[in-house]
């Protein structure tokens, strides 16, 4: 019988542990989630970054991603289910000095919030927005999600998922964003220096982040979650500035990662400023 | 470490010795620091915390690198790296 | 550039009005979305906001609006927007988030008939009970309805004060009526003008509690970027702002946003009382209706009727305990408003069968008249 380690560990303090709320540890995302890995290089890349830390908040809506916002210690709102993006319109047009990062799941921001989404591209409002695209309803027990592959297992596609997913970044780049990228979980460093190049950008910037959900995703497709850090691994390339059309997301033949869209459109407030002040 | 020749750079290159650090409690037993420590530094070991996952632990210490990998892969804020010593090449 | 407050007699739109009541009350931003008839607040917002040094933005629909408002209000800056019946509906389950998150902000609702789409451009007033219960769950929420465009001016200052001093949601009931209708209305000059703003924290930043209510029973707000590290969810959370799953911590919450509404009934309901003191009938209405009501009570006075009324400037929380005390010396109470009866199951309630309860009303689309109002009270009398 093995036995349980009985160590009294002196306080050990994590490198990150200043910008979370430790109280709140260990967090509720499932063992092998790759949320946690998102939200980690999230915070590494704020510190690198050299944004001023306490002008920064996370907006976060509902669902396993959402959860995130509850373990960052700075401002941060965990809102209605798809709204963090008008939300996070209001903090920043109410006051520009603010960083803003919308921190969120594929389902909150695409299904329910899709229209927001568009619109908050399409304005341009000058904040990051990170998605874990876990291809799934993760926090509701597995249901389909407008990123749901083709064919794949859920709760309410039980004989496989009828409808083609949404191509993320192109959705993104016809919508106006400034700045579109994707990755995965496992491209860490990557990841990192993507989602700081992001925060210093001026505009609507979006990042695309696979990551295994396994307990509800992985399980129903029988997928375990280190195999799915494989394919990750094994059936990714990245190719950067690849035409958006191109992107569609197909794990029988490869998924492309990098950035594909880097462009400079003024920002919402730039040019609320120009055309509604009188100067 | 032996060289056919005497690199130019041996006084200027320098490598780390890591040492891996793993806060028990937050551990879920992903395995995901195992699997990617591209030193094979880490196993899983025979027991477990207080919620009953089986830790990390260092199987080969001194392969240790300090890349800090397995430190930005956990996604539970559980284990990190950090320098041993430095010495040269 | 013109000044936040136009001191001076205008001539306008009692939906101008409220626009000029925002400004005048601090308002530095709102997020809106057109609709009949509340789009000219929305109109005259847009054109008056960036030259005090506001924002205005459309947005895509209501649900974004009410999202961008509450987003707004945490930035530190008084917020609001305005819809009428098929917005407010959507509107809902932001304002629930409002509610729990204690945040400051002021929806309007230009009222028209409804259910669904109904009479975009014609009034009614059967919102009330959906602004009292509209979002899920059990919470205490202000409403007050404006009977002219003065009050569209004044309530909506009054309004913006009762949302910072409680960290509410403060609904304003209006109709289209009184949206559409011009009137002359005196904007005072600006020192005359009585705001309020929201408790500040002090102190210590570490371990700060946004959600600890002071002695006011209110808890004082940080503003994002202040330093504070606030957490807000629209789960259940503790004072910390951190959510928290037990039934614990739900009665608490509750206690703590029902209990700063409920206390405070005495500061925040505000009725006008016309000729009360020998009333056999008593009318009770708010809005366009009052109106109607004050008018139907003179010509019943003229014809040697005791008629008195009761104006309801706070819709929610009910002025039960006034509507009680006169069910005690009073005949009848004849409720005056463009429904089916709703604020006339309050009148019901409170009066606790101590006089009989009738009502006024119709389905909506128009006013009520005084001839109507008179007619019933002959009926009654």
């Amino acid at each position: 019988m093995a036995a349980e380690i009985q160590s009294s560990q002196p306080e050990i303090v994590h490198p990150l542990d200043h910008l979370i709320r430790t109280d709140r540890i260990p967090h509720i995302w499932c063992p092998g989630c790759g949320i946690g890995t998102v939200f980690s290089a999230c915070l590494k890349a704020m510190i690198s970054s050299g944004i001023d830390l306490e002008k920064t908040c996370m907006v976060s809506g509902i669902g396993c991603t959402g959860r995130g916002a509850g373990y960052l210690n700075l401002d941060s709102f965990h809102t209605t289910h798809g709204r963090a993006i008008p939300f996070a319109t209001g903090l920043k047009l109410a006051n520009p000095e603010l960083n803003v990062i919308v921190f969120s799941g594929d389902g909150d921001l695409f299904a329910i919030g899709g229209n927001h989404f568009i619109h908050g591209a399409r304005r341009n409002v000058d904040m990051t927005v990170i998605c874990v695209n876990n291809l799934i309803y993760g926090m509701t027990g597995g249901q389909v999600a407008a990123t749901t592959p083709v064919n794949a297992k859920t709760t309410t596609t039980q004989l496989g998922n009828p409808d083609a997913p949404f191509n993320l970044p192109l959705l993104a780049w016809a919508s106006g964003a400034n700045y579109v990228a994707r990755w995965t979980m496992l491209h860490i460093r990557k990841l990192t220096a993507c989602i700081e190049k992001a925060l210093t950008r001026s505009g609507f910037s979006f990042i695309e982040v696979l990551a295994p959900c396994p307990t509800n995703y992985g399980r129903k497709n029988k997928e375990k979650s280190l195999e799915t850090l494989k394919l990750y691994r094994d059936r990714t390339i990245i190719k950067n500035n690849v035409d958006p059309s191109e992107l569609d997301m197909d794990f029988e033949k490869e998924i492309i990662l990098g950035e594909f869209v880097s462009r400079e459109r003024p920002t919402c407030i730039e040019n609320y400023d120009r055309t509604c002040r009188i100067p | 470490m032996k060289f056919l020749g005497e690199p130019y750079d041996t006084d200027v290159i320098k490598i780390a010795k890591g040492r891996v650090v793993i806060i028990e409690e937050r551990c879920k037993g992903c395995g995901y620091c195992i699997e990617f420590c591209p030193r094979s530094v880490l196993a899983f070991s025979k027991g477990f915390n207080k919620k009953g996952y089986h830790l990390p632990v260092a199987q080969n210490p001194n392969e240790c690198v300090n890349c800090h990998y397995c430190e930005i892969i956990c996604p539970e804020f559980a284990i990190f790296s950090e320098v041993h010593t430095i010495s040269k090449l | 550039m013109r000044p936040a407050v136009i001191t001076g007699e205008h001539y306008i739109t009692g939906d101008e009005a409220c626009a000029e009541g925002a400004l005048a009350a601090g308002c530095k931003f709102f997020g809106g979305y057109p609709i009949t008839p509340a789009t000219e607040i929305a109109e005259h917002m847009s054109k008056c906001l960036p030259e005090v040094g506001g924002t205005f933005i459309q947005m895509e629909d209501e649900i974004a609006a009410m999202a961008s408002i509450i987003g707004a209000s945490w930035a530190g800056v008084k917020s609001m927007t305005s819809t009428s019946g098929p917005g407010f509906s959507l509107m809902m389950e932001n304002i629930g988030l409002a509610v729990s998150t204690e945040t400051p902000c002021v929806v309007v609702n230009v009222q028209r008939a409804g259910p669904s789409t109904g009479l975009p451009t014609m009034g009614a007033q059967g919102d009330m009970m959906q602004a009292r219960w509209g979002s899920h769950g059990h919470y205490e929420i202000i409403a007050l309805a404006p009977s002219s465009a003065q009050e569209m001016f004044s309530q909506t200052i009054t309004a913006f004060n009762l949302s910072e001093k409680y960290r509410t949601p403060v609904l304003l009931m209006a109709d289209e009526v009184i949206g559409h209708m011009s009137e002359k209305v005196i904007i005072p000059e600006a020192k005359e003008i009585i705001t309020a703003s929201r408790p500040r924290p002090k102190g210590e930043k570490e371990g700060f509690m946004p959600f600890q209510p002071g002695e006011s029973g209110v808890a004082p707000m940080p503003s994002a970027g202040d330093g504070y590290k606030i957490h807000v969810t629209g789960l259940t959370h503790d004072e910390r702002g951190y959510p928290v799953m037990t039934v614990e911590a739900q009665a608490q919450m509750m206690e703590r946003i029902v209990k700063k509404i409920r206390d405070n009934r005495d500061d925040i309901i505000m009725t006008e009382s016309y000729q009360l003191d020998d009333a056999e009938i008593i009318l009770v209405s708010y809005g366009i209706s009052a109106r109607t009501s004050l008018s139907a009570m003179n010509q019943a006075r003229a014809l040697g009727m005791k008629v008195g009324f009761l104006k309801l400037l706070t819709i929610w929380p009910f002025a039960e305990e006034k509507v009680r005390e006169l069910a005690k010396k009073t005949r009848a109470f004849i409720t005056v408003e463009i429904n089916y009866g709703q604020i006339h199951l309050e009148v019901m309630r409170s009066s606790a069968g101590m006089a009989e309860c009738h009502l006024v009303g119709h389905a909506g689309g128009t006013v009520i008249t005084p001839e109507q109002v008179l007619n019933r009270i002959k009926e009654v009398y």
